[in-house]
């Protein structure tokens, strides 16, 4: 069965789609991360153009995270106060990468600036997961458990501007946070993902927050970050597509809760090693289009 | 004397309109719906004659399929720092969103190339009739990039011999409109000619829409786009928080 996308203007396989979008939920179900990183190049893969790709993804990870704050919040697990701080960082950087996203549009260069930032990003993601899932594993062989040294943070601490926040129980600038929270705004606008992946470490090891409150407090910040990128996105340059979204949802939303099921079953070690691999071939692949000489060496744009 | 004059003039402008095209199409509008997979157009007709059939010469019917033109660039990847990027742009003025030429025979044997030159019929014609900017010194590879990215994906195609015609009569081709179409007027035009030359055309249009639910997703989107982003933004929470509620409840 075709579905006809409104807005991308192309038609394409609805169970394709749900099926991507099951995928996606399984594999953010499984290891806990929004899934955008992996769903925005499949969608290219499948020929979505990759404004609209990238703007809708952007209304989809609304709908997943939404789902995430709220079983935190029942949990009291977010700061939010950090939130606050994050957001505001987060809603700077997001007007940055849409008026990035369209200078980019404007000279033709889009593509390779969202390729471009998925080879890096994954590149470094992947191999650094996969570095620390093996070594990991090498230590449960040994037996020897070694406590993680807490990272020292001297120049952070020689910040203006210090705030409290008691739900993380820290006293630091509001500098860092909001820088955080910029460079994840930037992303949400330009990658059409949430970008917990980069937030999640820079919480951890920069701003020294607790393991228990980091998930829940990013996905509050995600959330509203991506729903004020969707709805400039909209404005701007109307390339989101609700039908889309909505088909993506429907798979991403049943598929995150048969991962769920799964990751319970499964190693921490081995799992974090099967999405290291799987983020290293995404990348693989897209590095691979940049490198060879594509068969086809024209390209069709928009006209002006 | 005058009489004679009047009938000679007459049969001299004769073979012009001997022969004329009456013709009709499956349907005139396409409706783009949610589970639009493409469409096939009928056009099919007959040839009316106000005089006998001329004995030498064979009769060959053109029939053409043009979307809406729209500009279009074209960009050419080159190798920088051993990366391929886009580097070199061409805008061309107008070129059909969908083109299909359709004929009894192959195009240059049914239509001489000033006819063609003056119908624009044939697809690089097709593209140029507003014409090309010169923006690099090989436009042409770059109008040429156009037409075979296009052919590829169905919008544009040549269909020699797809016209079938009987008994120098009746004459029907099936026109395939891909999935992946745009909304306009499609202008349709066809052409009767004997050794090349046009001897009458017939033209009309078929109207492209989007309808239903796809109308209405891509006005709001376009008219009102901030409430489209806000409704966007209702839908996924909304099913974010129904998601987790429902899913609460059937574990609890």
């Amino acid at each position: 069965m075709h579905i006809y996308l409104p807005i991308a203007e192309v038609s394409v396989n609805a169970f394709l789609l749900l099926g991507l979008g099951g995928l996606v939920g399984i594999l953010s179900g499984m290891f806990g991360v929004g899934g955008g990183f992996l769903l925005t190049p499949l969608l290219f893969f499948i020929g979505i153009p990759p404004a609209v790709a990238v703007a809708t993804q952007a209304n989809q990870i609304v709908a997943s995270s939404v789902s995430g704050v709220l079983a935190h919040l029942r949990r009291k697990t977010v700061d939010f106060k950090m939130g606050g701080v994050l957001l505001a960082g987060g809603l700077a950087g997001s007007v940055g990468g849409v008026a990035v996203f369209n200078a980019l549009r404007e000279i033709g260069q889009v593509d390779l600036m969202v390729t471009l930032c998925y080879v890096v990003f994954l590149g470094i993601i992947g191999a650094l997961m996969f570095v620390e899932s093996l070594r990991a594993i090498h230590r449960a062989h040994r037996g020897g458990s070694t406590v993680p040294k807490r990272r020292q943070r001297g120049w952070i601490d020689a910040l203006p501007l210090k705030m409290k926040f008691r739900a993380s129980g820290l006293y630091l600038s509001v500098i860092p946070p909001l820088l955080v929270g910029a460079a994840v705004g930037v992303l949400a606008a330009i990658m059409g993902v949430g970008g917990g992946f980069i937030m999640l470490p820079a919480m951890i090891y920069i701003l020294g927050m607790p393991t228990k409150v980091v998930v829940g407090t990013s996905l509050f910040q995600i959330t509203f970050v991506t729903a004020f990128t969707t709805l400039l996105h909209a404005v701007t340059n109307q390339t989101v597509d609700m039908v889309l979204a909505l088909v993506l949802l429907i798979g991403g939303v049943l598929g995150a809760q048969i991962g769920t099921g799964l990751g319970h079953r499964m190693k921490a070690e081995q799992l974090r090693i099967l999405l290291a691999i799987l983020v290293l071939l995404v990348c693989g692949k897209l590095a691979l289009d940049l490198l060879l000489q594509p068969r086809e060496l024209f390209t069709l744009g928009g006209g002006r | 004397m005058l009489w004679r004059a009047l009938l000679l003039c007459l049969a001299l402008a004769m073979p012009a309109r001997a022969e004329q095209v009456v013709a009709g199409l499956s349907q005139a509008r396409v409706s783009i719906t949610t589970n639009f997979a493409g469409s096939e157009i009928l056009i099919f007709g007959a040839v009316k004659r106000t005089a006998p059939l001329p004995a030498e010469g064979g009769l060959n019917v053109v029939v053409t399929v043009a979307g809406p033109s729209v500009p279009v660039t074209v960009w050419r990847k080159a190798r920088r720092l051993g990366i391929w990027v886009n580097s070199e742009a061409v805008t061309i003025d107008a070129a059909p969103s969908f083109y299909a030429v359709a004929t009894t025979a192959p195009l240059t044997q049914a239509l001489s190339d000033t006819e063609d030159l003056r119908h624009k019929v044939s697809i690089p014609r097709a593209i140029r009739a507003v014409g090309t900017a010169d923006e690099a010194p090989e436009a042409e590879t770059f109008t040429e990039a156009l037409v075979r990215i296009r052919q590829k994906q169905g919008l544009y195609q040549i269909l020699p011999g797809a016209v079938s015609l009987t008994e120098q009569t009746l004459f029907r081709t099936s026109i395939a409109l891909p999935a992946n179409l745009t909304e306009g007027d499609y202008r349709t035009r066809i052409f009767l000619t004997r050794e090349g030359a046009v001897i009458d055309a017939y033209e009309t249009t078929i109207g492209v829409r989007k309808v239903g639910l796809e109308r209405w997703v891509f006005n709001l989107a376009h008219d009102n786009p901030v409430a489209y982003g806000l409704l966007a933004l209702a839908i996924a929470v909304g099913a974010g928080w129904g998601a987790s509620t429902v899913f609460r409840m059937l574990r609890g």
